[in-house]
């Protein structure tokens, strides 16, 4: 076949994926609320991209090596660094404890909420999908074995699992992420583990044993194109939850080290200033309220796209 | 004999993504009183539609742009589009009922047979119940004798004959909110399954008491079926539709929930508009067809009269693609036509054996070519 | 014409399990002790009602489900399937039996040795809109039996699909489709294309017409027929329709409850049914003309379930002719006439 050939072929071929794309389009169109969840996670992934330009990481002896610490203003005289500083021009969301910049610590945090939902969810995807394939497609003793371990791992508090794991692992950020995957593929091995036995009674699957297809083939070829919209939308809704435990271990010491660029590092080290004094109560209000309010979009932001996903991925109502 | 329904110039559109479906163009149907009229038509023809517009349960995104569908009711006729919901709410299940193809979809799986019945009688039935409950109160209250039940029941009297005087007065509703006092309603049920069993023995249900306490996954098709049945005739209605009521059954089975509508006709006296696209069911049930293509009527006739004589080209071609032993299968050639974009004109000139110029561009009138054999055909 | 494929007495249940321990307690028979004879390019027709056990009859004999006892055999010399039946009679031999049962009888093999066998017999299901992946191109569903079974190269296989597509009526633009941009008739016959990629000798068409309008039903009929002469097919046509069976079928073999009732040529048994239960249903079709006389029997009660059949002849709680017999004992599928085979006390040869 000559080149030119070839090139129609791929064409033609990539039209329905292209109508099948345009359909989802029209329907993300028709929400104002799955808009509004792309809009903010596109904002953020912005903020991420262009940390260096916004955020220009400052050199020692105020900063540090590495771009994710936050810097400390050192032109504060030290009796007051420790005290947070309201928001200035050279710190337009002011400082917290220690005298690090807010601002910075907010803007490179994007990257490190990126980081951590996107590490910690492709992690217990991939554990999720394998397990829940195998337990799922041959059921029997192994599907038994299989879902009892889930049992004992869910049997646990989430957070509590994590944090203990966190102990026994030692306390930085690399560990924060492996332990929520070690917390949260059980979650992915379920769901696939469901839609697999829901798709392996179809009809169409029969058929594909009729023709002589091997199980590896099937799993791979039908089975899991098939199933794997349940997945995507857990994985975007999970982004979100990620974040927040990733936060909350964050805020009780469990996560990356102090100075690291970080949100609930941040909340963290706003402990001390919740309540200020009696006269004016919400003195230090841009130490929690500025990285709170970044939690708090990013992980709306998610939630709305996994609803929008859901909405417009869900086979039953796809179809009008 | 008069028209017990009458749907004139009724246009049906669904919004989707793909397009305007124009679903319905201009249907114009008949229903005489007391007979039995089968509406026969393809996947995709409108007959369910033309059914779920008169009881207008039409599901979004459609839309009935204009026609009329008069229904002749006690006193006057109605036309039953321009009816407010709450209307149309006390005339579905009572007066205008419909059975639907799947008998265990149309059964709820979390309720007893029983409930489910009881249910159209609890909604339509009030009346009678209460005043069959008022006649049990009394009964009972003649056969105690102290203090504490007779005093029970005078006050359930009391309850039942505000319940008959005025349903919804406030105090009753007030009543029934409170946790053991309203153990009162119980009576009512009772009456309610009582008549449930009752009806569960017409449908000739062998031991109806134990299938009343049956969940619906217990029932086998016909017997879940016949429970549609019942409950669609429960409160003996004018007119009952049945939208393909044995397709999903087995053809023994068939055999019998004919034999049974044939039956009930004449003891509830109902008029039926019998949807199908058997052609052999329709020559065993119906008085009267009428066949439909692609969103219109194209011929209405007589029962015999439209076996021994079709006139529309579609008509034609349905009965003779019946399998007969022996000759070859002839087919209508193509398929149904889109209804975003169907054909100008006669929507069946694709397809048809002897289109015209004239066919692809006006769209032909319904003409009454015999007595009462009506067809929307260029050639007549 | 040969024999194409035979089973012997098959069998397929479904165990129960209850209990603490999941022990088994009981068998749903959906096929119990079927024996059938396909000759080589017949249609042979399969009539039942729902939860007779056809179409796990039609999908065990492809191996699509694990066959509980019996022997099939596919393509097998009449002279081996003798030897077989003579060496269990006798008890003596059973290494010899099983040596050569694995060889021949289908219920012996296992993955390897059938997937050869998987492009010589194939299935066509009932709702097409179930048994085509709805996340594959249509050129990719028929391609997928010539890429599992190594038929061809690249081009030659577009070829192929293309051939057979051209076959069943469908043009080259529906290649790049998903199924659900086709309507049912169209599907059906993309199941079909798929079905007849590998050429195989042998389908098994299960209740094919039974999701699709009435006027492309005749079109699918049609295309039945002309596809067995072209490619000199074998079909196993199972349906609940009867009239759709008897225009298509030269045999058709009636089962109830897992048990093959009767068993004839297809003029015979809808002209004269001879076991109570044929009759009934013979009885039951509507017929499409107002002005036919109509004697029809109504049958009073339910089809038993498989799991508890009752004693003796299946049929004798709804049997409107049951004697005293036919609660006691089973009968035996005998041959009454030439060709025409019933399981019942009340018919003799």
């Amino acid at each position: 076949m000559g080149v030119g050939s070839r090139l129609r072929e791929f064409r033609r071929s990539m039209g329905p994926t292209i109508r099948e794309l345009r359909f989802s389009i029209s329907r993300i169109k028709k929400s104002p609320l799955s808009i509004m969840g792309l809009a903010i996670i596109a904002f953020y992934a912005c903020l991420a991209l262009l940390a260096p330009v916004l955020a220009p990481p400052v050199p020692p002896p105020m900063g540090k090596d590495d771009p994710f610490m936050m810097w400390k203003d050192i032109n504060i005289p030290a009796r007051e660094r420790v005290i947070p500083h309201p928001p200035s021009s050279v710190h337009p969301f002011g400082t917290t404890e220690g005298s690090y910049d807010i601002f910075y610590g907010c803007i490179w945090g994007t990257i490190t909420a990126f980081r951590v939902g996107f590490l910690v969810v492709v992690g217990s995807l991939a554990i999720g999908l394998f397990i829940g394939s195998i337990a799922g497609y041959y059921g029997g003793i192994i599907d038994e074995i299989i879902m009892r371990f889930t049992d004992i791992i869910f049997a646990f508090p989430a957070l509590i699992l994590a944090m203990a794991l966190i102990v026994a692992l030692g306390r930085n950020l690399d560990n924060v992420m492996l332990a929520l995957v070690l917390v949260g593929w059980p979650g992915y091995t379920r769901v696939i583990r469901g839609e697999i036995l829901r798709v392996r009674s179809e009809d169409y699957v029969e058929a594909a044993k009729a023709v002589g297809c091997s199980d590896l083939r099937i799993i791979v070829k039908h089975v899991m194109p098939n199933s794997i919209y349940a997945i995507l939308i857990m994985a975007s809704l999970d982004i979100g939850a990620i974040v927040l435990y990733a936060a909350a271990l964050s805020f009780l010491g469990l996560g990356a080290p102090t100075g690291y660029s970080d949100w609930g590092q941040l909340i963290a080290m706003s402990r001390n200033y919740i309540y200020a004094n009696i006269s004016s109560p919400m003195k230090y209000w841009y130490v929690y309220t500025i990285p709170g309010i970044f939690i708090f979009t990013f992980v709306l932001g998610w939630n709305l796209l996994g609803d929008a996903f859901r909405d417009i991925l869900d086979p039953t109502m796809r179809r009008r | 004999m008069s028209n017990l329904v009458e749907i004139q110039g009724l246009v049906l559109r669904f919004y989707t993504y793909e397009g305007v479906v124009k679903a319905l163009e201009g249907v114009k149907l008949n229903l005489i009183d007391g007979e039995t009229l089968g509406v026969v038509g393809e996947t995709g023809c409108g007959k369910t539609m033309t059914a779920l517009s008169i009881l207008d349960l039409i599901p979004p995104p459609g839309k009935i742009e204009s026609g009329q569908i008069f229904f002749k009711g006690k006193e006057k006729t109605i036309d039953l589009l321009e009816q407010k919901e709450a209307f149309l709410r006390g005339i579905r299940g009572k007066d205008i009922s419909m059975i639907f193809q799947e008998p265990g979809s149309a059964l709820n799986p979390v309720y007893t047979v029983e409930e489910q019945i009881s249910e159209v009688f609890m909604l339509h039935r009030r009346e009678e119940l209460t005043v069959a409950a008022i006649e049990a109160i009394e009964r009972d209250a003649e056969s105690a004798r102290g203090g504490l039940r007779s005093f029970i029941y005078g006050i359930q009297r009391r309850i039942y004959r505000k319940m008959l005087k005025n349903p919804r007065s406030l105090s009753l509703r007030f009543l029934s909110r409170i946790p053991v006092v309203n153990r009162y309603k119980r009576r009512l049920r009772k009456e309610a399954k009582k008549e449930s069993i009752n009806i569960l023995r017409q449908m000739e249900i062998p031991d109806p008491e134990r299938v009343a306490d049956m969940y619906p996954h217990e029932l086998s098709g016909g017997m879940q079926q016949r429970v549609v049945i019942a409950m669609a005739l429960a409160c003996n209605p004018t007119l009952l539709i049945a939208d393909e009521p044995t397709t999903s059954l087995d053809v023994t089975v068939q055999a019998q929930i004919l034999d049974l509508i044939k039956k009930l006709k004449e003891t509830f006296k109902s008029s039926i508009i019998y949807i199908t696209h058997d052609l052999g069911v329709v020559a065993e049930t119906c008085d009267r067809v009428a066949v439909m293509y692609a969103g219109n009527v194209v011929e209405v006739a007589d029962v015999i009269e439209i076996f021994k004589n079709p006139l529309h080209p579609y008509t034609k071609g349905l009965i003779e693609s019946i399998p007969r032993p022996g000759k070859d299968f002839k087919s209508i050639k193509g398929t149904v036509p889109s209804l975003i974009n169907p054909p100008p004109g006669c929507r069946f000139n694709p397809r048809c054996p002897k289109a015209m110029e004239k066919c692809s561009n006006v769209k032909p009138e319904t003409i009454e070519v015999k007595k009462k054999h009506f067809v929307s055909c260029h050639l007549y | 014409m040969g024999t194409l494929l035979e089973t012997v007495r098959l069998r397929k249940y479904y165990p129960i399990k209850g209990g603490v321990f999941k022990r088994k307690v009981s068998d749903v028979k959906a096929v119990d002790e079927v024996s059938v004879n396909i000759a080589k390019g017949e249609c042979f027709g399969l009539v039942g009602e729902s939860g007779c056990g056809k179409t796990t009859y039609g999908k065990t004999i492809i191996r699509l489900l694990k066959p509980t006892s019996g022997h099939i055999y596919f393509d097998v010399p009449s002279d081996a399937r003798e030897k077989i039946a003579e060496l269990e009679k006798s008890s003596h031999g059973s290494r010899k039996l099983k040596k050569i049962r694995k060889q021949y009888d289908l219920t012996m093999f296992g993955g390897r040795k059938l997937k050869p066998l998987r492009k010589r017999m194939q299935i066509v299901y009932q709702d097409p809109s179930k048994s085509l992946d709805p996340r594959q191109l249509v050129k990719n569903i028929v391609e997928e039996p010539l890429k599992v079974q190594g038929l061809g190269k690249g081009a030659e296989r577009r070829e192929r699909v293309l051939e057979i597509l051209g076959k069943v009526g469908l043009t080259e633009r529906s290649l790049y489709r998903y199924p659900h941009e086709f309507s049912g008739g169209q599907r059906q016959r993309i199941a079909i294309a798929r079905a007849l990629a590998p050429n195989p000798e042998f389908v098994v068409l299960d209740e094919p017409t039974s999701a699709v309008d009435v006027s492309v039903r005749a079109q699918l009929l049609n295309l039945f027929q002309e596809l067995r002469k072209d490619m000199g097919l074998t079909y196993l046509f199972i349906s609940h329709d009867l009239s759709v069976v008897e225009c298509i079928s030269d045999r058709v073999a009636v089962m109830y409850v897992g048990k093959l009732v009767e068993l004839a040529p297809t003029i015979e048994i809808f002209k004269k049914p001879l076991h109570p239960y044929s009759i009934a249903l013979m009885s039951s079709i509507p017929i499409p003309d107002p002005t036919a006389k109509r004697n029809r029997i109504i049958l009073k009660g339910d089809v038993p379930s498989p799991v508890n059949p009752p004693p003796g002849c299946r049929f004798n709680p709804r049997c409107h002719m049951a004697i005293d017999l036919c609660r006691k004992e089973e009968p035996e599928l005998k041959e009454v006439s030439k060709g025409h085979f019933v399981a019942c006390h009340l018919v003799k040869g």
